[in-house]
C-alpha cells in the first residue's frame, strides 16, 4: 500500500471515530450540552480541555521553532504550561463559584455594566480571530502534505473542511469526542518520538533521551548537537542568544494569555464543584505536559537527523549528492514536501552536492570560498513542516506517518472549529442580540452566527495565505491580545475593588495599545507590506510585537487602578458578589444566564 | 455563610498560599530558566546545564507539582474554615 492511501486510511478512520462518538453522545439542547460537563470527572475533563487547548501551534509548529532556534524558544514551553498555574491559582475556582457560563457574563456582572461586557466580547473576538489565522496556517501545511498538493490548495481545501466541521457544530462540545481526539493526538506525537529516541539514544523515553547519550558517538546528545550545528556556522543549540528582556516578556505574555483565553476558562465553569475546578486544572496540565515534555526532544533530535542526512559523511566530509537524494528512499520525503512549496533545495554551485550551512556566518564564508560553495543550498525549510515530516526524516514505518497526519489534522481542526464557534456565538449572541438588536428572532440569530463564521473563516484563510508568522508565532500574537485585555479584567474582578469605569478603561487601553503595536510591526490587519517597523528593529527598545502582550497587561492594570481611584467606589451588592466568589461554600450548579 | 472575621482569615490564608506558589512559579521559569541561568551554568545536566533543563523540562514539572499542591492545600483549608461545599 502506498503512503498516500495509508495516510488517507488513518485520517479517514480517525474522523469516523470522532463522528461516531459525537452521534452516540449527542447533546440534545443547549442546557444538556452544558449539563453534560457537570457529570464529567476532573480527569476526563482535563483530557478534553487538553485536546481543546492543544492546537496546530503546539502540535505542528512548536517543535520546529525549537529545533531551528534551540534554547531561545524555550519560552513556548514555559509560557504555554506556566499559564495553567495562574489559571488554577487565580481564576478557575472563583469563576466556578460565580456559576455562569461565559467570560463576558462574568465581566458584565462583576463590573455591573453592559459596556464592560461588550468590550470583553470585542476583546474575545479580536484574540480568537488572530488565533484562527495561526490555525489556518497549520491546516494548510497539514492538508498540503496529506493530499500532496501545494500549500495554497491545501489551505483552501482545509478551510472548507473546517467550515463544514464547525457548522456540523455541537460535536465539538461533546467531551468524549475530545477525549478521542486527545488520544489520537498524543499517540501521534509520542510514538514517532519514542522510535526516534530509541534510534538515537537507546532510551525509549524522549525526555530522558534528550539529556541522554548519543548512541552513535557516545557523547551526550545535546553536546553532539551543539557541535554539529556550530560546525555548520549556526548558533549553538543550548546557549542563550536571545535578548533577555524580550525572552522574559514573551514568556510572560504566553503565560498570562493562556489564563485569559475564553475557550479554556469556560471548561472550568462546568465542573461539579469548586474543589474539582482546582483538580481539573492540574489534570489538564498533566495531559498537556505529556506533549510539552516530548516536544523539546522532538525538536533537538529532528535537527540532528536533518544535519546527518545533509552531511552523511560528517560535517567535515562530503555533503549529500543530488543523485543520492533522488534515488535513496531515506530522502524520499524531500520530494513529497517539495510539492507543498514549503521545502526546497538548489545546487547553486553545480557540483552535484547540496551543502547545508549558515551562509550569513562570516567564519563560514572563508570555508565556503575555499570549497567553492556559493551559499546555503537547502534553500527552503519551513519550520511548520518539521513535526509532520519528522517520521519520514527518521525513516519510520508508513503507519507512523499516517498516524502523525491524523494527529496533526485532529489538533488543527478541533481548535479551529472550536474558535469559530466561539466567534460566531460572540457575534450573534453577545454582540447582535445583547447590544445591537435585542429583538432579533431565533432564526435571525442563527443566520447571523453562520454569517459571522463564514466571514471569520474567509478572513482567516485570506490572511493564512500570507501569514504574519509561522503558526505558533501567529498564535502567540493572539495570546498577547488575550493577555493584555481579558486576564487583567478577570483577576481584578476577583482580587481587587476596581470598579466598572476602571475595568472598561483598562481593557480598552490594553487591547488597543497591544493591537496597534502588533499592527505597526506585522502590518495593519495583518496585511503584508503595511507595517512601519519589523520585529528585528522594533519601535520600543528591543520589544518585539510577540512580547508586547505583557506590557499591554501592565498598562491595563495601571489604567484600571488609576481610573477606579478617581471614580465612585463599588456598590454594596457588588462588594458582596466579590466576597461570595472568594468562598467555595454555597456554589450551586452553573446556570445559564440571559 | 461563615462570619466575617473567619471569612477574612480564610481569604488571608489563601492569599498567603498563592504568594508562596507564585514565587516558586516565577523562580523556576523566569529565574532558573532564564535570568539566573548563568549562575547555574556550573551544574551539568546531560550535555547542557541546569538552567537549560529548567527551561525545557524542569519548570513544567514544578508547575504540575504547584497546581496539585495548591488544590490539595486549599481543599484542606476549606475544611479547616468550614467553607467547603
Amino acid at each position: 500500500m502506498d503512503q498516500f492511501t495509508l495516510n488517507l486510511l488513518f485520517v479517514g478512520a480517525s474522523f469516523a471515530l470522532y463522528i461516531g462518538i459525537a452521534i452516540w453522545a449527542r447533546a440534545g439542547s443547549t442546557s444538556e450540552f452544558y449539563a453534560a460537563g457537570r457529570g464529567v470527572h476532573p480527569v476526563t475533563n482535563g483530557m478534553a480541555t487538553a485536546a481543546d487547548w492543544m492546537s496546530a501551534a503546539s502540535f505542528i509548529s512548536m517543535a520546529g521553532l525549537i529545533a531551528f532556534t534551540g534554547y531561545d524558544n524555550s519560552s513556548f514551553l514555559m509560557g504555554w504550561t506556566g499559564g495553567y498555574v495562574l489559571l488554577a491559582l487565580l481564576l478557575a475556582p472563583y469563576l466556578r463559584k460565580f456559576g455562569k457560563f461565559t467570560v463576558s457574563e462574568f465581566i458584565g456582572d462583576r463590573f455591573y455594566s453592559p459596556t464592560a461586557r461588550l468590550v470583553a466580547v470585542i476583546c474575545l473576538i479580536v484574540a480568537s480571530t488572530t488565533y484562527v489565522i495561526g490555525q489556518m496556517t497549520g491546516v494548510g501545511v497539514a492538508f498540503g502534505r496529506f493530499l500532496e498538493v501545494s500549500n495554497t490548495t491545501g489551505l483552501l481545501i482545509g478551510a472548507c473542511v473546517v467550515f463544514a466541521y464547525a457548522v456540523f457544530g455541537g460535536m465539538k462540545g461533546v467531551t468524549y469526542t475530545q477525549v478521542a481526539q486527545y488520544c489520537v493526538l498524543i499517540c501521534a506525537y509520542t510514538i514517532p518520538a519514542v522510535f526516534i529516541s530509541l534510534q538515537l539514544t537507546g532510551t525509549p523515553l524522549p525526555p530522558l533521551g534528550l539529556f541522554g547519550e548519543h548512541a552513535a558517538s557516545g557523547e551526550p546528545l545535546l553536546a553532539k548537537l551543539d557541535q554539529v550545528v556550530t560546525d555548520l556556522g549556526f548558533a549553538s543549540y543550548t546557549e542563550h542568544h536571545a535578548d533577555t528582556v524580550n525572552m522574559v516578556l514573551f514568556t510572560l505574555s504566553l503565560m498570562i494569555g493562556t489564563a485569559g483565553l475564553p475557550h479554556v476558562i469556560m471548561r472550568f465553569f462546568t465542573v461539579p464543584r469548586v474543589a474539582d475546578a482546582r483538580w481539573s486544572a492540574g489534570w489538564t496540565l498533566v495531559f498537556i505536559a505529556l506533549l510539552y515534555l516530548t516536544a523539546p526532544a522532538v525538536g533537538a533530535m529532528a535537527r540532528l537527523n536533518i544535519t546527518d542526512l545533509m552531511w552523511p559523511n560528517g560535517t567535515d566530509g562530503e555533503a549529500v549528492s543530488v543523485e543520492q537524494i533522488d534515488s535513496d528512499p531515506a530522502y524520499a520525503w524531500m520530494g513529497t514536501w517539495q510539492k507543498t512549496g514549503l521545502f526546497g533545495y538548489e545546487d547553486k554551485n553545480g557540483d552535484g552536492k547540496i551543502q547545508y550551512y549558515n551562509d550569513k556566518n562570516e567564519a563560514m564564508a572563508a570555508k565556503a570560498a575555499e570549497n567553492g560553495w556559493e551559499g546555503n543550498e537547502l534553500t527552503n525549510f519551513n519550520r511548520d513542516i518539521l513535526v509532520l515530516a519528522n517520521p519520514e526524516i527518521a525513516n519510520l514505518p508508513g503507519w507512523v506517518i499516517g498516524l502523525v497526519a491524523a494527529g496533526g489534522l485532529a489538533a488543527a481542526l478541533s481548535t479551529a472549529a472550536g474558535l469559530l464557534l466561539a466567534i460566531s456565538s460572540a457575534v450573534s449572541h453577545d454582540l447582535i442580540k445583547g447590544a445591537i438588536n435585542p429583538n432579533i428572532s431565533e432564526k435571525g440569530e442563527l443566520l447571523s452566527a453562520r454569517i459571522a463564521m463564514a466571514v471569520a473563516i474567509a478572513v482567516a484563510t485570506y490572511l493564512g495565505l500570507n501569514p504574519p508568522g509561522f503558526a505558533a508565532q501567529t498564535v502567540a500574537l493572539a495570546f498577547g491580545l488575550a493577555a493584555a485585555s481579558i486576564f487583567p479584567a478577570l483577576m481584578m474582578g476577583i482580587f481587587t475593588k476596581v470598579n466598572n469605569v476602571g475595568a472598561v478603561a483598562g481593557m480598552l487601553t490594553g487591547l488597543l495599545v497591544t493591537l496597534v503595536y502588533i499592527f505597526l510591526h506585522k502590518g495593519w490587519f495583518f496585511i503584508p507590506g503595511t507595517n512601519s517597523f519589523t520585529d528585528a528593529d522594533p519601535l520600543l527598545f528591543t520589544i518585539k510585537s510577540t512580547s508586547f502582550g505583557a506590557i499591554g497587561a501592565m498598562l491595563n492594570f495601571a489604567v484600571a487602578f488609576m481610573v477606579s481611584k478617581a471614580t465612585a467606589p463599588l456598590p454594596t451588592e457588588i462588594q458582596d458578589l466579590v466576597e461570595s466568589v472568594r468562598i467555595p461554600k454555597g456554589a450551586g450548579t452553573a446556570v445559564e444566564g440571559h | 455563610m461563615a462570619d466575617k472575621s473567619s471569612t477574612n482569615a480564610y481569604w488571608e490564608a489563601n492569599l498567603g498560599i498563592i504568594k508562596v506558589c507564585l514565587v516558586i512559579w516565577a523562580l523556576v521559569s523566569f529565574g532558573f530558566g532564564i535570568l539566573l541561568r548563568p549562575l547555574l551554568s556550573g551544574i551539568q545536566v546531560g550535555g547542557s546545564d541546569l538552567g537549560f533543563w529548567f527551561a525545557q523540562q524542569g519548570s513544567i514539572l514544578v508547575f504540575l507539582a504547584l497546581i496539585f499542591f495548591y488544590a490539595w492545600r486549599m481543599n484542606k483549608l476549606d475544611k479547616e474554615y468550614g467553607v467547603e461545599e
